[in-house]
């Protein structure tokens, strides 16, 4: 008893009744995810295995998922390389869940995995993203590590050392104004409890607000939930996870959800109502620096940004076609849009999505990670200000340290494509 | 007794210390030109200093947060310096211990570079200064890996027991 989501799926991970926050365990892992830092885990898995009369061998290929989406594709000759020596391991290894850079079945890793149906409620993942705190939408315990542990992981199937984490409740209740998504309710928490309020602790969501929210908006919520420090963002598992790996994930078989003890044990319980919450905006250099958009209403911006493993799914890239149609992106503003995953982008071509975008003005870029951290197109002139619907405005995170980056919701930044200026939906008569 | 040569302020994130678009270096001994690449001063101080020596940067709260980029890390350890901090983020904190960059927490460290600090098991004294800091030891899960001499070695002993070889 008084156990929360993540005491539950670790107890049987390690095959025990329960754990109490502070055990040291060694929980066995569901699913290990890598990107093209699979290229650095490789060498520090050879390097374990140096010295050992043994043949390196991971412990499961068919746990391992392995997906291409941080330079793709390849924008030099060194990250072309990584990407070959990944596919060759991936061939030797057998390993089955490898998505390369491709248009059918392509994408960024935080949302393959979902829309593929490869995590489910309960399960513990690990991947070498901090941004892998995203699975906890689906009910499972999901949570970043480094790529040495990664390595350590492939060889032994299980995560060394892992203290259970303490769990902080956040209840969130309200129906939102219109203009007002799960984006604006995850930087509203993170500006209240800080970049580091949920450090070493994991974040559980309740709440009628939660309850009603599509899975999408919750991938939103659970992915940021790292930017409040947390080791993952948990929403326990209901129906409409049930409908999302159902309609969406196209998982045919069962799972048990795994639910909080009614008296679980809580370090903190943080409670907010949205029913009059405005559209939010991180202000640089930090994420918790979180204003509402009218505190920084008529801000010149140079370059807005729609997508990312936050903000880039089929319903994010609506609102933006939806603002846009028949409208045009201002002169003095680039806006790009590179959608989550192949399958996305599919299907905003053909509900006309993409075409709204581009005859607005809009480019609309493969799926990947790249503008987000900076690495692979979309960087920042000198001086300039984007707007942006990613997870991170650090100083130099979009290529440059002497540019802004100002986060927000898919509506916000559409409407302020237009205007040139950081504009509040809701006051525009849009 | 060591040196600070630098004092960093609070949440110094993964981007600050180790650029993204330097990610695709993925062996550990080729990223310490590039720590602290947006920091012109700091990085110009790491590249020019020996790495015999051993120096201290000091930080504040949320050291490391950001991405899981173990070359945050790794760049450091190439530098041979020791980071005291008020507070790590969980992913940097766990990929220092993995990589044996020597970290410690100390939540009311006060120092300025060119102080001189000595470092016990419990306390940080500013010899400078004429202070005690205490230090919260290393959370007891990440001890063994520390004993092993990082993650590498240690995964290596819990293979061998697995497969059974010596």
């Amino acid at each position: 008893m008084k156990q929360t989501v993540v005491r539950k799926i670790l107890a049987k991970a390690v095959g025990q009744s329960q754990v109490n926050v502070g055990d040291v365990i060694e929980p066995q892992v569901d699913l290990a995810m890598s990107h093209e830092n699979a290229a650095l885990v490789m060498n520090q898995f050879f390097e374990i295995y140096s010295g050992l009369n043994a043949e390196p061998k991971v412990w499961d290929p068919n746990r391992i998922s392995i997906i291409l989406d941080h330079r793709v594709p390849a924008e030099s000759k060194k990250t072309a390389t990584n990407q070959k020596k990944i596919r060759e391991f991936v061939a030797e290894q057998g390993i089955a869940k490898f998505h390369d850079i491709r248009g059918d079945e392509g994408g960024i890793c935080h949302q393959i995995l979902p829309e593929m149906g490869y995590v489910l409620p309960g399960y513990v993942v690990v991947g070498t993203d901090s941004h892998t705190t995203t699975h906890g939408a689906l009910g499972a315990f999901s949570f970043g590590i480094g790529a040495t542990e990664m390595a350590s992981v492939w060889a032994l199937g299980h995560v060394l050392n892992v203290e259970v984490p303490d769990t902080i409740k956040v209840i969130i209740d309200g129906e939102m104004q219109k203009f007002v998504s799960a984006k604006d309710i995850i930087l509203h928490l993170i500006g209240k409890i800080s970049a580091q309020g949920a450090n070493f602790k994991v974040l559980e969501f309740h709440g009628s607000t939660i309850s009603a929210m599509d899975t999408s908006g919750r991938l939103t919520i659970s992915n940021m939930s790292v930017e409040a420090g947390a080791t993952s963002g948990i929403i326990p598992a209901d129906n409409e996870t049930l409908r999302y790996l159902r309609e969406v994930a196209g998982f045919t078989g069962a799972f048990e959800p795994v639910l909080p003890d009614n008296d679980a044990e809580y370090c903190q319980t943080v409670h907010i109502d949205v029913s009059k919450l405005e559209p939010q905006i991180a202000c640089p250099h930090t994420v918790d620096n979180v204003k509402s958009v009218s505190e920084v209403e008529g801000t010149r911006i140079h370059q807005v940004v729609i997508g990312s493993c936050t903000n880039g799914r089929l319903d994010d890239i609506k609102i933006a076609a939806d603002l846009l149609r028949g409208q045009k992106v201002s002169k003095n503003v680039r806006m790009l849009v590179f959608p989550a995953s192949s399958r996305i982008y599919r299907e905003a071509l053909e509900l006309g999505y993409v075409a709204d975008l581009m005859n607005a003005g809009a480019v609309v870029m493969n799926s990947g990670c790249g503008p987000c951290l900076g690495v692979h197109q979309g960087a920042l002139g000198d001086g300039e200000v984007a707007l942006a619907t990613t997870n991170r405005n650090f100083k130099g995170r979009m290529g440059n340290p002497v540019a802004e980056v100002y986060l927000s919701s898919p509506a916000v930044a559409a409407v302020s494509a237009i205007t040139g200026v950081i504009t509040n939906p809701i006051k525009g008569g849009y | 007794m060591l040196k600070v040569i630098y004092k960093l302020e609070d949440d110094i994130s993964t981007d600050i210390i180790y650029p993204g678009r330097y990610m695709a270096t993925v062996l550990p001994t080729e990223t310490p030109q590039y720590a602290f690449d947006d920091m012109k001063d700091l990085n110009q101080l790491l590249n020019g200093k020996s790495t015999d020596e051993q120096s201290i940067i000091v930080a504040g709260n949320n050291f490391g947060c950001g991405s899981s980029r173990e070359q945050a890390a790794s760049t450091l350890v190439g530098h041979n310096v020791i980071i005291i901090a008020k507070d790590f983020a969980r992913i940097f904190l766990q990929n220092a211990i993995n990589l044996g960059l020597r970290t410690i927490i100390c939540p009311d460290i006060e120092a300025v570079a060119g102080d001189v600090l000595e470092i016990h098991d419990d306390k940080v004294v500013n010899q400078t200064r004429g202070t005690t800091h205490p230090i919260i030891p290393l959370p007891e899960a990440r001890r063994a890996i520390v004993e092993a001499g990082g993650l590498i070695p240690y995964t290596r002993l819990k293979l061998k027991q697995k497969l059974g070889i010596s």
